[in-house]
């Protein structure tokens, strides 16, 4: 028995419906339950992007990834302020479009991915965007995984984890030295 | 003597000062100083807010991520701000330093973006710093060329004012020796960068010595001075700085004027008029519109120096002693409100460098490299009259360059972590000629916030400019080249005037008041007890940086009008 028809099996045995239970069941619906499809993005919504930036930035030795910046909470509020309303859209209409990228080529949704499909998955999604743009004209559509890529990037270069534990800060320099010795694997200063 | 006449000398006693200064930004903060620290009694009036040094910089210690949106402008922005988001100045960071173009709307014959700011300090909060001198190639030009009208002045007679402001304000520089860019007092000049330096090496000897890539003059401290802590290299000048480390009317010439006692300042004054006295043919105080109240007040002074900034300045005099001149206090030589300029920049190019992959920088350098103009001097001879210098740098690419062998993931978030290949790019900043038939006006169909008439646009470039432009362009690629910067790209953007942020020429100086509002002291040739010592003054405007000089011709006007009082002639 899955959860649905227990639920309703519940549901019967007392006799009407459980208030809520539509949304309940709909939400947790695996693979089933559309992802963006408002700008008041659900906590599946941002959890999901959570791990779409984390594909793209991923955990390492060196530093945190993506998700520890909250980068799915900063695609939400960029995107809402900040994206022209057709920018909106297609990031939005994005969202399911990369899921059921997913499914085609794994099988199965993003989420329910393992780190190595999520990540074969973006490559291909950033092949295909690195194509659509060097042919894009100007008045033509960005493309939704250019957009997720960008905003993962700048939320977490940006961010304080990106720009202290990934990159070099220093608030107050103090100083000015134009020419200084650099040796590889010394981190970029973040600004 | 009746009571309502006797409270009526006492307000007239009450609102009386020696001189009213108009404008609090870089040149009214000067008049203040100077005036106050000759002994006169100063009301310095400001039309917008007061931001007091340090603790009005409410963003100057937050970080990138403290902005909700890291800084940058969001849709809601763009809807209430039609003018500035047409550049750079529209952003999270220092918003409230920018005029709301919904209060402070203006009319665009043809476009020109204004960027203002409203606030005690104006824009010498915000500017840019880089602070040069002219030299006579730039007061001759003029009668050299028969271009408008000759400059009343030479180099000879600003020069020891330049020294003297540039003793005061603090400017970083080095002393490199050029006719055409006059060295000047200056702290330690500021490292380049070890590309920076290559490349200078490279074009110097490319070019035999006739161009030279030399250190930004800025007024950033690269040593204490009293009062003002060194500049520490973050580069957020534009937030106001708690160090005082860059010369702004807060950090500098405020306490100043303030440590005399001889100062009141009163934001939310706009001046809507000066008045004026026909009979003793003098300007006797201004009159002033509350900001916040709207409340009208007089106020009443021996002289009056006019600082709103060029074009407010201009629409400050057209609004006075309308009664005798229609157009306005200045306007009877037919010049007031014309000959607007600003530089045309947007063109230049920028590649990349190959090698000097174990090179690479410390700290946050508001400051660049800078090509002084080498055009239409030293036997050089173009298609178009005066020429430009350029503004530059180079630096290590950061996190948003392509990788273009990586995609996603972890191999390409650590490649992000390190310093990218060096870059260097040079743009222009062109002068622009004074055009008689460029110009404001009144429009009288159109008011701002608190009533008032606004001013109309009526300004673009021309052939001259258009022409400079090519060679803005074309002369950074073979630059770029010959020096061995690689995968150069030329640009030629928009020019927009306005948009350099570097408004000149409304009231012009000359010799003779039938071609110029001003004399050779800044005071208005209608009358002399009225000085006008921002932008509005220049008569050319050369290509370098302005402000520099609107503070040395502020202080020696000051003196000249101290000078003056003293022996009864105003």
């Amino acid at each position: 028995m899955n959860r649905r028809e227990a639920l309703s099996s519940v549901a019967l045995l007392l006799g009407g419906t459980i208030i809520g239970a539509e949304a309940f069941l709909s939400g947790c619906k695996t693979g089933e339950s559309k992802l963006g499809t408002s700008l008041n993005l659900t906590p599946n919504d941002i959890s999901f992007l959570d791990e779409v930036g984390e594909t793209i930035l991923p955990t390492t030795a060196s530093s945190p990834g993506a998700k520890a910046t909250k980068i799915g909470d900063f695609m939400k509020t960029i995107v809402n302020d900040c994206y022209e309303d057709k920018d909106q859209q297609i990031f939005l209409a994005g969202m399911q479009k990369l899921d059921d990228a997913s499914k085609a080529k794994n099988g199965k949704s993003f989420m329910e991915s393992n780190d190595q499909q999520r990540h074969d998955l973006l490559v291909d999604l950033d092949k295909e965007q690195k194509d659509y743009t060097s042919k894009k004209q100007p008045a033509d559509p960005n493309h939704y995984f250019r957009m997720m890529k960008e905003l993962t990037l700048w939320g977490y270069f940006t961010s304080e984890i990106g720009a202290t534990k990934a990159l070099r800060y220093i608030a107050v320099p103090g100083h000015y030295d134009g020419c200084v010795p650099y040796k590889k694997g010394d981190k970029a200063w973040a600004t | 003597m009746p009571d309502s006449l006797n409270i009526n000398n006492k307000a007239v006693e009450q609102n009386t000062y020696d001189a009213i200064v108009i404008g609090s930004g870089i040149s009214g903060g000067w008049a203040a100083k100077e005036l106050t620290e000759k002994g006169l009694k100063v009301l310095m009036l400001e039309r917008g807010r007061n931001i007091e040094h340090v603790k009005g910089y409410v963003n100057a210690n937050k970080e990138a991520w403290d902005y909700p949106h890291r800084g940058t402008r969001t849709q809601q922005m763009i809807k209430d701000y039609p003018v500035l988001k047409r550049d750079y100045p529209l952003n999270e960071t220092n918003l409230d330093y920018w005029v709301k173009d919904s209060e402070s709307p203006y009319t665009e014959i043809k476009r020109f973006d204004w960027f203002r700011g409203y606030h005690v300090g104006g824009r010498s909060l915000m500017w840019g710093r880089q602070s040069y001198r002219l030299s006579d190639y730039d007061f001759e030009a003029n009668a050299k060329e028969g271009i408008a009208i000759d400059w009343p002045i030479r180099y000879k007679e600003i020069a020891p004012w330049y020294s003297y402001v540039e003793k005061f304000a603090g400017i970083s520089g080095n002393r490199d020796g050029l006719p055409n860019l006059p060295d000047g007092e200056y702290l330690p000049p500021m490292d380049m960068t070890c590309v920076e330096k290559d490349v200078s090496a490279r074009l110097k000897e490319y070019y035999k010595g006739q161009r030279l890539m030399v250190i930004g003059r800025t007024a950033n401290l690269t040593e204490a001075i009293p009062g003002r802590t060194k500049c520490q290299f973050r580069n957020k000048c534009w937030l106001g700085c708690p160090y005082g480390g860059y010369f702004s009317t807060q950090s500098s010439t405020l306490p100043a004027a303030m440590a005399t006692n001889n100062l009141t300042l009163r934001p939310w004054s706009i001046v809507t008029k000066i008045l004026y006295d026909k009979d003793k043919k003098k300007a006797t105080g201004v009159e002033v519109l509350d900001a916040e109240t709207n409340k009208t007040y007089q106020f009443y002074s021996k002289i009056v120096f006019l600082n709103a900034s060029a074009l407010n300045s201009a629409w400050v005099l057209m609004n006075s002693a309308t009664d005798i001149w229609s157009d306005g206090l200045g306007s009877s030589s037919g010049e007031l409100g014309h000959n607007v300029m600003d530089h045309h920049f947007r063109a230049g190019a920028s590649g990349t460098v190959d090698g000097y992959d174990d090179k690479y920088y410390f700290g946050r350098r508001a400051n660049g490299v800078y090509i002084p103009r080498y055009r239409n001097i030293f036997g050089d001879k173009r298609d178009y009259l005066r020429g430009f210098g350029y503004q530059g740098g180079s630096g290590r690419q950061g996190w948003s360059r392509e990788i273009a062998e990586l995609s996603i993931g972890g191999d390409f978030k650590d490649a992000l972590t390190e310093p990218g290949p060096w870059t260097m790019g040079i743009g222009g900043f062109g002068e622009t000629l004074p055009y008689h038939e460029n110009k404001v006006t009144l429009d009288k169909n159109k008011k701002d916030k608190w009533g008032l008439n606004v001013l109309a646009f009526d300004v673009e470039i021309k052939e001259n400019e258009r022409k400079m432009r090519k060679d803005m362009q074309q002369d950074a690629i073979e630059m770029l080249e010959a020096t061995g910067v690689k995968n150069v790209k030329g640009y030629d953007r928009e020019a927009i005037l306005g948009r350099g942020i570097h408004e000149m020429g409304t009231a012009r100086m000359g010799k003779d008041p039938k071609t110029s509002v001003l004399n050779k002291f800044n005071q208005v040739w209608d009358a002399p007890n009225v000085f006008v010592t921002d932008g509005a003054f220049m008569t050319s405007s050369a290509c370098h940086n302005p402000s520099l000089g609107y503070m040395a011709f502020t202080a020696r006007a000051a003196d000249h009008a101290v000078s003056e009082l003293k022996k009864g002639n105003i």
